[in-house]
């Protein structure tokens, strides 16, 4: 051992004698590594993580090239090409969850921000102490699960006892049975998640306005601007950095919907999928209740590209208009 | 300024109370149904205010604790362990990533940034979890999978970048190396953007059940949620365990159902209901560190 070691040391020294600068790129590597080499031990837990949790899934995704069976495993399944893709796109599943995932997070992006960024202007114009209290409120449902958020919903659309049952019966009118009844979903939906999330949204904005600087607002005051004008000619175009990044983000996601929301809340009825399945919970439900993995792999996978497609266009649509808007 | 009276703040304030009461009453209705004697619910439907208040869903579940409080212990292990190794592993690749100076920056910035972009999604990650990590009826399922999230990176940059380059210069003058830096100097001056991941982490592993309902079937090692979950699929959850009706001899055509539901809903979710608020002040301060592009 002890030998072992003089001889490496002496062999660095005659690779590498002082005052010869004959360093091939890889000497010149491994001189530059030796200098960063403690940040890169510090990354490296990191590194190591995303490499198992994050890239390695991403060589999975040839399952949906495959027909995957649990005893040969990922590189022991037998080819089969598009045929998943193929059987995907056949039935009408493909267009449903698309058009649904689509459509609902187009909603989910259009309502909540401009209710977010309402509220958040909204807010900037009263007392501080009110503000406080007004924030805990809104921002109280961002705490709890969707599980949680699918009781209380069931507290209220529960077709016997449900609060809005009962209520329609009081009135005289016919209960609905809204777990078995797909029309009315998309509105429950959306306010659900309006109720959920716009606490957190006009936080995000309501965190941007206060960190404006308080002389745009003076200027405007001494030239006689109204309220109304400060919003749309100094907050919001101050603001654009941040609502577009937030944008670009909602973008990539367009393909991934919110599971929690669209599983807990219809309480996962069959009789609603045509309105409120999504891509998630068609994956979720192909993998463990139908039992079908490469089905499933070949529906993730085209989330994940068509996904990355998006984010990469929003970037790059944003990116021609304003290069300081742009996420890279 | 003169203190006038304006219509226009009135209105908002009009606003804002309407909008809390609309985010706050579904739970009140939550708790008052937990509240309500199970003949009443079937007879008057679900209401604000209890027309025979009971205590019958709480004593049942409080009789036989086990199922509750286990779920609660694997919660809160799992919400221990994850939020701390999750928050070291944050600052220590954020740090990395905020050194301007550090050769690899840019394609560690890449290599943690693209995994928000593309994912092999749901299957990949599952059979990588159960086929090769054998990590099925585990714990370590739930804390793994979320234990990084490239967006709490991002946010523990923008706030790491913002301090100054001439401290970590002149320690290095004093001797110190890379690891002594981030943790004697570098963490220290993160407590506020550390507090707020740590909350935002904590958060997150609390109310986790997606991976508890993919990895989960242990009734042991069934955390807060996932009995949520499985309360909320089948009312007959309660009912057919053992634990509940074998050990106490419950007859089950009084049992408390709808009550006993909502009952657990509040158990579970109620301390975090009460905790939260203490916090918020934080949020409002991390969220102005993260929130604009640095």
């Amino acid at each position: 051992m002890l030998k072992n070691v003089s001889l490496t040391q002496q062999g660095a020294h005659a690779g590498a004698p002082p005052g010869k600068r004959r360093k091939t790129w890889i000497g010149r590597e491994l001189h530059h590594f030796k200098n960063n080499r403690e940040l890169f031990l510090l990354s490296l837990p990191g590194i190591l993580y995303k490499l198992i949790f994050a890239y390695i899934p991403m060589i999975g995704l040839i399952i949906a090239f495959k027909n995957y069976r649990y005893d040969l495993g990922i590189f022991g399944s037998k080819w089969v090409g598009l045929d998943n893709f193929r059987y995907l796109f056949t039935t009408d599943t493909a267009w449903r969850i698309t058009r649904n995932t689509v459509l609902y997070n187009t909603a989910y992006i259009l309502v909540g921000t401009s209710a977010a960024l309402l509220l958040a202007i909204l807010m900037n114009e009263i007392k501080a102490k009110w503000s406080k209290f007004y924030q805990t409120a809104l921002f109280l449902p961002h705490f709890l699960s969707w599980v949680l958020v699918g009781y209380v919903a069931y507290a209220f659309l529960n077709h016997s006892d449900g609060f809005i049952n009962r209520t329609l019966e009081s009135f005289g009118l016919e209960p609905v049975s809204w777990y078995q009844n797909a029309a009315p979903w998309p509105v429950i939906l959306i306010l659900v998640q309006l109720w959920k999330v716009v606490g957190f949204n006009t936080l995000i904005y309501f965190a941007g306005i206060i960190g404006i600087n308080s002389e745009y607002y003076e200027a405007a005051r001494i030239d006689g601007a109204t309220k109304r004008q400060m919003a749309f000619k100094i907050t919001i175009p101050l603001m654009a950095p941040i609502i577009i990044i937030m944008l670009i983000l909602s973008i990539g996601n367009m393909f991934r919907g919110d599971f929690g929301l669209h599983y807990f809340i219809p309480n996962n009825s069959g009789f609603l999928y045509g309105s409120t399945d999504i891509i998630d919970t068609y994956v979720y439900r192909a993998l463990r209740e139908v039992g079908n993995v490469s089905m499933s792999a070949a529906t993730g996978f085209y989330q994940s590209v068509v996904g990355l497609v998006l984010v990469l266009s929003a970037n790059a649509i944003v990116r021609k208009i304003n290069p300081d808007n742009s996420l890279w | 300024m003169a203190r006038k009276f304006e219509f226009s703040k009135l209105f908002i304030n009009l606003l804002f109370t309407v909008l809390s009461l609309i985010v706050i009453l579904p739970f009140l209705l939550v708790i008052a149904v937990s509240l309500t004697d199970e003949k009443a619910l079937t007879q008057n439907g679900y209401q604000f205010i209890p027309t025979s208040f009971s205590l019958d869903a709480y004593r049942y579940l409080l009789d036989a604790p086990d199922i509750l409080l286990r779920a609660y212990g694997v919660t809160l292990t799992v919400t221990v362990i994850g939020s701390l190794t999750g928050l070291l592993l944050t600052a220590m690749t954020a740090y990395v990533i905020s050194r301007q100076d550090y050769r690899y920056n840019r394609v560690t910035t890449f290599y943690v940034f693209f995994t928000m972009l593309f994912s092999g999604g749901l299957v990949p990650s599952y059979i990588l979890i159960t086929q090769y990590l054998h990590l099925k009826d585990s714990l370590w399922a739930l804390i793994l999978p979320i234990l990084l999230s490239p967006f709490n990176i991002m946010v523990m940059k923008g706030f790491m970048s913002k301090i100054p380059h001439e401290i970590i210069e002149s320690a290095k003058i004093d001797g110190a190396r890379e690891f002594r830096i981030f943790f004697r100097i570098i963490l220290p001056l993160s407590t506020p953007a550390l507090a707020t991941l740590g909350l935002l982490i904590s958060f997150t592993y609390w109310n986790e059940w997606f991976n508890a309902m993919l990895y989960i079937d242990d009734p042991n090692k069934v955390p807060l949620q996932l009995l949520l979950v499985r309360t909320l699929n089948s009312i007959e959850f309660l009912t057919t365990n053992s634990e509940f009706t074998g050990q106490l001899g419950i007859d089950l055509a009084s049992f408390p159902n709808s009550s006993a539901r909502m009952a657990i809903a509040v158990l579970a979710g109620g301390p975090m209901v009460v905790i939260f608020p203490f916090f918020q002040r934080f949020f409002v301060k991390g969220l102005t560190v993260g929130s604009l592009k640095g």
